[in-house]
């Protein structure tokens, strides 16, 4: 009988070491949840600071980002002893970060205080802060590094920001209330989406200029509850993901033909996604129904529904 | 502006200081005229929250501020000009003065019988923040009026669906002796009838406040209102029609049966209110508050939005030219955010800004009209106000 345990479990080891790991900031009770990526427990919920929102993992996977919007810090979270093991200087009401790929320089959105802020995250010091529009929070870094996008809320625009020297190269007006900011992988052309606008605007990095725009119009559903925020490319990037906020759904937008090809029911307020490892999982937070939705991707279906914290903001996945 | 002494002049400019080397640099800014008729107040009827004598203004110097840091990056700047009058004569004399400065876009907090003159003022194109008279959507409709605050029919028939939502149906209806308390329990009865409710009792309040502050004075109170709500027949709910404030907080526990109160009173239909909180709300009261050192009123929430409506306006048509401007505004393509989950926008058959609604006790927020079920086929937000059908306003 010990043998057969022993045998299971040796079956079974590799399987749950591959699995990965799922992390969801969760707004309102100051926590991220985490979540085996395999069986969908929760596996802990680790206190944090105040009104945790944008979360980002550090390039070796190691630690975790916490924006701690209220506590007006960056929370480090080792994600192996799952212990807050420093706390960074963002700058006031930090909502969304972004990682250089040089994996030093974190760009953070201070949503009260109209600014940019660029944080060492090794030396734990602020590097420059960059005046840009009111209430930021897209922020989006170009493949390559060279380019940060952020959109700035009530200023509804995206401002094209060089990285190295922080100047503002270009001011594109999108859509109202714009939210998120997503390169293509090939780092041509980026899109942007507006929460108010009900609008995702797509935007050329030759010359900075509006390529195209996409809007939604869901049958049952009154125009001003489609808000688009979190976005995610799938695998190949030929699909784009978009959460639609109180619409409940996300929208699979085709990138050539830039037409929306279907809507996935999922829980209310969906906000921000993330795709699994393996790319074939989306998952969603949902930030009224409390919940994270799985969809299948292949069979373009909602799977499952797990309960997380309240109010679930960020999500990311740790292969 | 002689035999106006009252009169306080403020000027803010905001220059477009910070130009990144994209922004084309533009020579005149968007001056936007602010006019207020602040007559002195009597005595505020709770020492809680003393009404701000900056109300309103301090929310357009935030909107300025936010259009300021926009302009920062289009090379727009815009500047206010603060005018507020105690007299009704000084503050037409201070409107004329704006106007001879060569302003167009004025932002009035005024009464409607103020209104209405100054808007028969050659060149003046106004954003009404202080008038919610619905004539002024209707028979009294002017083109060069845009209606930033709700009208009184918007926050009754925001308050009927949730009562039609919760089947609290039979109300009783407490009415003060001022026009504005009539005027809004006329909106109330219509909204009832829209919305299948029934007044089952309509009744005047005239009891003189004032005896809250002698000792003794909450016993008096309280029998007035047990007496008010006497043998009343079944009813679901009290709703106090009291703008001024003066007497409505009177009611609420004192009825002689159990019944919640709502209406001025209470749980409250209103543009906007310190407890909310949601779609990004946090960012806009923090801001105010740290500009203002108090929370945002209505009226402020109003003046912020005008200014805010104008910067759009003139981000989007990529002018500062106030009749351009103005155009913008009334054009399908205007949108703008304002903190309640939903794009705002003007009717183009009254100049009445659509918007939610929010229904907001005294420490939290209850509901959001709209209310789900609701429908429209154009927007759900024509459901609260003088819809395009209904509408008596043939603008001359």
């Amino acid at each position: 009988m010990p043998t057969l345990l022993t045998l299971l479990l040796a079956l079974l080891l590799p399987t749950l070491a591959r699995a990965e790991t799922i992390m969801v900031s969760n707004e309102k009770d100051n926590t991220v949840t985490v979540l085996d990526g395999g069986t969908l427990q929760v596996l802990r919920t680790v206190r944090v600071g105040e009104r945790p929102r944008g979360i980002v993992l550090s390039r070796d996977r190691r630690l975790l980002f916490v924006c701690a919007g209220d506590s007006d810090r960056i929370d480090v979270l080792d994600t192996e002893s799952w212990r807050v093991v420093r706390h960074l200087p963002s700058g006031s009401d930090p909502e969304r970060a972004a990682l250089h790929p040089d994996g030093r320089r974190l760009f953070v959105a201070n949503e009260d205080d109209n600014m940019v802020t660029v944080v060492d995250v090794e030396r734990g010091v602020v590097l420059q802060e960059i005046p840009v529009g009111v209430e930021p929070e897209g922020m989006g870094l170009s493949p390559d590094g060279r380019f940060v996008v952020n959109t700035s809320e009530t200023t509804n625009m995206a401002h094209v920001i060089e990285a190295d020297s922080g100047r503002i190269l270009a001011n594109v007006l999108v859509g109202a209330r714009p939210r998120y900011a997503l390169w293509e992988p090939d780092g041509r052309r980026f899109w942007v989406s507006a929460e108010i606008g009900g609008t995702l605007t797509l935007i050329g990095a030759d010359d900075w200029k509006v390529l195209g725009q996409v809007s939604f119009a869901i049958p049952g559903v009154p125009p001003e509850a489609v808000q688009p925020v979190g976005m995610v490319f799938s695998r190949d990037a030929t699909k784009l993901f978009v959460a639609l906020g109180p619409a409940n759904r996300v929208a699979v937008v085709d990138v050539a033909t830039r037409r929306v090809e279907r809507l996935l029911l999922v829980g209310q307020r969906v906000w921000n996604l993330a795709l699994s490892a393996d790319g074939g999982r989306l998952y969603t937070t949902n930030g009224v129904s409390n919940d994270m939705s799985v969809v299948d991707i292949a069979a373009m279906r909602v799977t499952r529904s797990v309960p997380v914290g309240q109010a679930p903001w960020g999500v990311v996945v740790k292969p | 502006m002689a035999g106006s002494p009252a009169l306080s002049r403020r000027a803010l400019v905001a220059a477009a200081a910070l130009l990144p080397s994209a922004a084309r640099a533009q020579a005149s800014p968007l001056v936007i005229g602010y006019l207020s008729l602040r007559p002195p107040r009597p005595l505020a009827a709770t020492l809680l929250e003393p009404p701000p004598a900056d109300e309103g203004a301090q929310g357009a110097r935030l909107g300025l501020r936010d259009n300021a840091t926009t302009g920062r990056f289009t090379g727009q700047a815009f500047a206010l000009e603060e005018r507020r009058a105690e007299q009704p004569q000084a503050a037409l004399e201070a409107l004329r003065g704006l106007l001879a400065a060569g302003l167009r876009l004025v932002v009035a907090d005024l009464p409607a019988e103020l209104l209405l003159p100054a808007a028969a003022e050659p060149g003046a194109l106004l954003l009404n923040i202080g008038a919610p008279d619905d004539a002024l959507r209707n028979a009294d409709c002017r083109r060069n009026i845009l209606h930033v605050l709700p009208s009184r029919a918007m926050l009754a028939d925001a308050l009927a669906q949730y009562l039609a939502v919760k089947r609290w149906r039979s109300l009783f209806l407490a009415v003060g002796p001022a026009p504005g308390d009539q005027l809004l329990a006329e909106a109330m009865r219509r909204a009832a009838r829209k919305f299948g409710l029934r007044v089952v009792l309509d009744k005047t309040w005239t009891h003189e406040p004032g005896a809250q502050r002698t000792d003794t004075g909450h016993m008096s109170i309280a029998a007035e209102a047990a007496r008010f709500t006497q043998g009343a027949p079944g009813y679901d709910i009290l709703l106090v029609c009291d703008e001024a404030g003066g007497w409505g907080e009177s009611l609420a526990w004192r009825t002689t049966d159990p019944r919640p109160v709502a209406g001025t009173q209470g749980l409250t239909p209103t543009i906007w209110s310190p407890v909310h909180e949601q779609w990004g709300a946090t960012q806009l009261q923090r801001r105010f508050r740290a500009q203002a050192g108090r929370a945002m009123t209505p009226l402020d929430h109003a003046a912020w939005l005008a200014l805010r409506a104008i910067g759009e306006g003139a981000t989007r048509s990529q002018s500062t030219d106030p009749a351009r401007v103005i155009n913008y505004l009334r054009s399908p393509e205007f949108e703008l955010a304002g903190f309640k989950g939903a794009r705002l926008s003007f009717r183009d058959w009254d100049g009445q800004l659509r918007q939610p609604i929010l229904l907001a006790g005294p420490r939290a927020l209850v509901a959001v009209s709209p209310q789900p079920g609701f429908q429209h086929r154009v927007s759900e937000l024509d459901t609260l106000g003088t819809d395009r059908p209904e509408t008596a306003c043939r603008p001359s």
